[in-house]
């Protein structure tokens, strides 16, 4: 399992995630986090080839420190609204800023994690970690003394000088992790991270993920199709519906924190979860008949 | 050894087929390079469980036919080849023997290796920058690839009048000879190896930070690596090749040049000396590219 530990240090000046005193006070404590990773999602439209929409008028403001999940069925345009956020892709229309700063292209303040993992095969575990504090200009020494500290996080400290091929898929997954965090993000955009994993393994992972997200004060979009993992992860499961790619319902979790396994099994749990597919359900129904209109 | 050969068989039939064809010839140099890399692993194996009894077989198989050739030619056999005209092997031994002791025929073989290596490394150099650039470039690629399909299939025999009407010297000739060898089969793997690149790997380091430069240093080319060094064990196959045919206009030295000259002064014996030694240099030099690429690879190890 995961170590927190307060040894994590931001690389550069420039990103002041981990404050110390106050993470000792917020510990336990969801919601009040370091103020940055401010998203607005202003508007925005995604065409593909002049004619196929894959994301229509998304708007959507998301909290510094937030835990948003993405919620959809495969196709609807969560991996493109996602790319938006990540200056992957540019939309057709309306715009994404961060922290009030539009977004132009891919960033350093926001940290990706990749369902193929997306590790480089041929650079070890701690290489691979420690590229983007590279990137970002730390010595050799800083970026792998970074590196070692974010895989001592994720539980990966002795397997640092590995290759990715040797690891398994949940291990790599949380490479993965490690590698978006090097940088200190504001922002961790996971498009369905764990999705290849097996689910004993997934679990594991949804829990670990907590853990870091709450040692880091970081603001996630997490992009899943598994309304359980959603509600276990997420203050707000926001929902996408398929053809054209539409936001239909923004649904606050209130369940409390730190959330242990056993709470999917819990009514409260059960409830929100019912409360959830009834209102994907309505919604659904909704946009189908709206679409019929038009 | 086989590389080489498939390769050769490929520029002899190339310049007759029609366009659409190369392409299939493209594939099949894919082929080659995945046989390859597969070869390299194949090796690595071998040398750790020495098969003993496959190597006795093997062994036995060349010492049979050395007996079955020796009696050939020692009877003067004449049934579609003329065995008379070829020397028997325990002939081309003594021969050998008395030439291991001389300094010429060393400096025959240092001199072809010189030229190898100086083809060679030019053809490395801009073998996979072309490669590379006509792999990320659209533009590049279309203004490059009519040249590679026109002059990949003339064969190395076919440069000569021209090498020598364009080269100041003799020497810079037979260098380019060998170099265009070497430089086809380096391009078309590095621009596969390109082609290959993970563009998650890509957009994972732009969102890490990495300039495009980096991306090049960091990810396109270690990805395309396997690839590049599979073209350049074909490549030096090719190589050695070529230099045999550049050697022809070799005024004095080269393990190629010896060989043309010993059937000009009939000394049949050194033909077969010649030849033989060209074959062995180039699986020897095959070998070595493999060998030297193969820490570089082993990152793709699943277990180590
Ligand atoms: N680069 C692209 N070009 C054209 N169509 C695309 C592109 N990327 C995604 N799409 C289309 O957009 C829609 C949404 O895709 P995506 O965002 O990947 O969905 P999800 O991640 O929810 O499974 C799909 O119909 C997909 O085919
Ligand atoms: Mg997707």
């Amino acid at each position: 399992m995961f170590q927190v530990t307060n040894q994590a240090r931001k690389p550069t000046t420039t990103a002041p995630v981990l404050e110390t005193a106050e993470m000792a006070t917020t510990k336990g404590h969801r919601h009040v986090h370091v103020d940055k990773g401010h998203i607005h999602i202003d508007n925005i439209s995604v065409v593909f080839g002049g004619n196929a929409i894959a994301v229509e008028d998304a708007t959507l403001e998301i909290k510094p420190g937030e835990f948003v999940c993405l919620l959809g069925p495969s196709g609807c345009g969560k991996s493109t609204l996602m790319n938006c956020v990540a200056g992957f892709v540019k939309p057709s229309q309306g715009e994404v800023s961060i922290d009030r700063v539009a977004v132009k292209g891919p960033g350093q303040d926001r940290g990706m994690v990749f369902q193929q993992h997306s590790l480089f095969p041929w650079k070890t575990v701690e290489h691979n970690v420690a590229f983007g504090p590279r990137m970002a200009g730390c010595s050799r020494e800083e970026a792998s003394s970074i590196a070692r500290t974010l895989l001592g996080m994720v539980g990966l400290g002795p397997y640092a000088k590995r290759y990715p091929a040797t690891l398994s898929g949940g291990m790599k997954q949380r490479v993965g992790i490690a590698r978006a965090l090097a940088n200190y993000p504001k922002v961790l955009l996971m498009d369905e991270p764990f999705g290849a994993l097996d689910a004993q393994t997934r679990h594991m992972m949804q829990e670990s993920l907590l853990d870091i997200w709450d040692e880091f004060g970081i603001t996630v979009i997490f992009v899943t199709h598994d309304i359980d993992e959603a509600i276990f992860l997420a203050d707000r499961v926001v929902v996408m519906s398929a053809s054209p790619g539409r936001l239909i319902a923004d649904i606050r979790v209130e369940l409390a924190r730190p959330r242990p396994p056993e709470i999917i099994a819990d009514e409260r749990f059960v409830e929100t979860k019912r409360r959830c597919m009834e209102l994907i359900r309505q919604e659904s129904l909704r946009a189908f008949e709206l679409k019929g209109e038009v | 050894m086989g590389e080489e050969e498939v390769a050769m068989d490929k520029q002899e039939t190339v310049k007759t087929m029609p366009a659409e064809e190369v392409t299939a010839m493209e594939a099949r140099q894919k082929s080659l390079a995945d046989l390859c890399s597969m070869r390299c692993a194949l090796a690595l194996q071998s040398l750790r469980k020495w098969p003993w009894d496959v190597y006795a077989i093997r062994l036995g198989a060349v010492i049979a036919a050395l007996v079955v050739w020796q009696l050939l030619s020692a009877n003067g056999v004449k049934f579609i080849i003329d065995f008379r005209n070829v020397p028997a092997p325990l002939d081309v031994g003594a021969q050998l023997s008395g030439l291991l002791s001389s300094s010429d025929y060393y400096k025959h073989i240092t001199v072809s290796i010189q030229r190898i290596l100086i083809a060679f490394s030019l053809a490395t150099i801009f073998g996979v920058i072309v490669g590379v650039l006509m792999g990320r470039s659209r533009l590049v690629r279309n203004i490059i690839m009519p040249y590679i399909e026109i002059v990949r299939p003339i064969p190395a025999v076919a440069w000569i009048p021209m090498a020598i009407l364009m080269f100041p010297t003799e020497e810079s000739s037979i260098i380019f000879i060998t170099y265009l060898g070497a430089f086809f089969p380096i391009v078309l793997n590095t621009i596969h190896g390109v082609d290959q690149t993970d563009e998650s790997l890509v957009r994972a380091a732009r969102s890490l930070g990495a300039s495009n430069r980096a991306i090049l240093w960091h990810v396109i080319l270690p990805g395309a690596l396997p690839s590049i060094l599979a073209g350049l064990a074909i490549g030096m196959g090719v190589a050695w090749f070529s230099l045999l045919a550049g050697e022809i206009i070799s005024g004095q030295y080269g393990i190629g040049y010896f060989t043309w000259r010993s059937y000009a002064l009939v000394e049949y014996r050194n033909i077969i000396i010649g030849m033989l030694t060209i074959g062995l240099l180039g699986t020897l030099s095959t070998w070595l590219v493999m060998r030297l690429s193969r820490p570089a690879l082993r990152w793709q190890e699943v277990s180590h």
